[in-house]
């Protein structure tokens, strides 16, 4: 103690800051770190939890791109990306555009958009999964029924089975936005629209001049950030498709899903971490490119 | 003729800067936005009202399209409940997702309130190398932690499930962030005072920043209550599943008693549902700070 009463304030505060650190640091190092460099290290060895670990240099990654099953995959993970961001981002902008300016009511309204974030992705899926079931079972299909459409294969169709699990994923997904574009209406200037109206500058000009480019700050987050969801998106597709991940024919496998099949039903831990390690450079080249494209302009 | 226009410019920004009157809806427009949004809003909620609605029928009343049923039961939740396996996955998730909350709420608070007020050599580097990881996803280290998990035998245990989510590199930043606003006087105030600098942090910055410990901890609870994939991946018994997890196995072994399976994912929605309709406005606004400072 006597040693740590002869110490300046700011060498006291040193001691300080790194007691407070210690733990966070190691767990730092040794939960995020550590096995960051475990996987790219795994990447380049081909294992099968039980046998010997062996070196294989790059043989994980031509294999996996000379692989039709990958390509596939990463085509159906871009889909869900290129579907979900812009159709979620529409559609919550135009319900917080208009529910900005109603105000009857509003609490209600923002609550009624907003429960399904609280939901679980697990719980939901499998409410979508038995909507999307064939007649005399499924909620949509003796929905068409009682009005004498036909009924829709969702989920065993290769074509419809994507953007079927895609729905919840935005669904889910809309209460968040909503809320956050909300916030980034609310935060831009009122005196800009009344000049705007004085000069006579229509609704429409108004929303294109004013209100999209002050709110770009928003929409850079919200493009980056649902990206991200959406290319890691897991859960909906294999709750909905237990019966056979990803099915049918692969045609809904995202990435993360090859991963984990890869890894934890084949056990070739090797070949799965050079997925993960190609899922890492993916997430990060998508997001710099769109913090990139969306700042510049 | 100038004067009218004057009027009428006046009267419309008036609706633009109050969005309407808090009265009710003033014009055609107005009802005709607000009939729109509600239309909509009722479509938002309408999974989660047929969840529920579907787990309080009879069996042959299930496929029938109407909304109320015709004989409410309570008897798919007996059932459920009885089975005994869901009650054990809600204690789990239950456990889990407070002990990681709790944690995350003190360590993440910690970390950033350290990063934010101290000087000391490599505060950058430490600061650097947390943000750092934001970018690893979280697929990336599910093999590594696998590994790991079977080597110290973490398998199929609560410390395997939530080891990896004890501190967040998200919730450090947003603390962080929050104790920019602590003014530096209140702290020094207190060192003279003659409070040490772990009493400082809890007793002084710690209050002061509780609406971000809030959301915080709604984010981590939310978060832990509804994860999936590790769970998954680290339990194999049964008895140690969470509540998403169980329900997936459970869903895939009912497979057609679809009001048992709704009943099931009722159970693991109604909580966080609860929790929300009571503190509404907390947690919106929470989940914007959360999202915008984040």
């Amino acid at each position: 103690m006597k040693l740590y009463r002869d110490l300046t304030i700011h060498q006291k505060q040193i001691v300080w800051a790194w007691t407070f650190l210690a733990l966070p640091v190691l767990f730092y190092g040794v939960i995020r770190f550590y096995p960051t460099g475990n996987a790219i290290l795994i990447s380049f060895q081909d294992w099968n939890l039980l046998g010997d670990r062996t070196w294989t240099g790059f043989d994980n990654y031509s294999t996996l791109f000379a692989d039709p099953v990958f390509w596939k995959v990463f085509k159906n993970t871009f889909v869900y990306l290129l579907l979900g961001t812009p159709i979620s981002l529409v559609i919550s902008f135009v319900i917080a555009y208009h529910l900005d300016k109603t105000r009857f009511l509003h609490g209600f309204l923002r609550m009624l958009y907003f429960l399904p974030f609280m939901t679980s992705a697990v719980a939901m899926a499998w409410v979508w999964r038995w909507f999307y079931q064939p007649v005399p079972i499924g909620l949509f299909n003796n929905a068409l029924a009682s009005v004498g459409i036909p009924q829709i294969n969702f989920l065993n169709s290769t074509t419809n089975a994507l953007p079927a699990i895609l729905a919840p994923a935005v669904w889910a997904g809309l209460g968040f936005q909503i809320i956050i574009f909300m916030a980034g209406l609310r935060a831009i200037p009122r005196s800009y629209y009344e000049a705007a109206r004085i000069d006579g500058v229509s609704t429409w000009s108004i929303l294109w001049e004013i209100t999209l480019p002050l709110l770009k700050p928003t929409i850079v987050f919200l493009v980056v950030f649902s990206s991200i969801g959406f290319l890691r998106i897991f859960d909906h597709v294999f709750n909905m498709t237990t019966n056979n991940p990803g099915g049918p024919l692969n045609a809904t496998k995202p990435l993360v899903l090859m991963i984990y099949q890869t890894a934890f039903s084949s056990f070739d831990m090797g070949y799965a971490a050079a997925q993960t390690v190609v899922l890492f450079v993916v997430l990060l080249v998508v997001s710099l490119l769109q913090l990139r494209l969306l700042r510049d302009r | 003729m100038a004067v009218v226009d004057e009027v009428e410019i006046k009267a419309s920004s008036d609706t633009l800067l109050r969005g309407g009157s808090a009265r009710g809806p003033r014009n055609t427009g107005q009802i005709i936005r607000f009939l729109l949004l509600f239309a909509g809003g009722i479509l938002m909620v309408m999974p989660i009202a047929y969840m529920i609605s579907t787990s309080l029928k009879w069996p042959h009343e299930v496929y029938n399209l109407n909304f109320i049923p015709d004989e409410p039961t309570i008897e798919n939740y007996t059932y459920v409940l009885e089975d005994g396996r869901f009650y054990g996955w809600f204690v789990n998730s239950i456990l889990i997702a407070t002990i990681t909350t709790v944690c995350n709420v003190i360590f993440d608070s910690l970390v950033g309130y350290t990063l934010c007020k101290f000087r000391f050599p490599g505060r950058y580097i430490v600061f650097i190398a947390i943000l750092s990881t934001l970018m690893i996803p979280t697929e990336m280290l599910v093999i590594p932690w696998y590994i790991m998990s079977q080597q110290f035998g973490w398998l199929d245990t609560y410390w395997g499930i939530l080891f990896p989510g004890l501190m967040t590199a998200f919730g450090t930043f947003l603390m962080k962030q929050f104790f920019e606003t602590v003014p530096d006087d209140f702290i020094e105030a207190a060192r003279i005072d003659g409070l040490n600098e772990l009493q400082i942090w809890w007793t002084v910055a710690m209050p002061l920043v509780k609406p971000a410990l809030a959301a915080l901890a709604i984010f981590v609870f939310l978060g832990n209550w509804t994860a999936f994939i590790w769970p998954l991946i680290v339990t194999n018994s049964v008895g140690m599943y969470t509540l998403p997890v169980g329900l997936s196995s459970f869903g895939d072994e009912a497979d057609v008693a679809w009001e048992l399976i709704m009943t099931g994912a009722a159970i693991s929605t109604i909580p966080t549902l609860i929790v929300f309709l009571i503190f509404q406005r907390f947690i919106i606004r929470g989940v914007v700070m959360a999202g915008l400072k984040g």
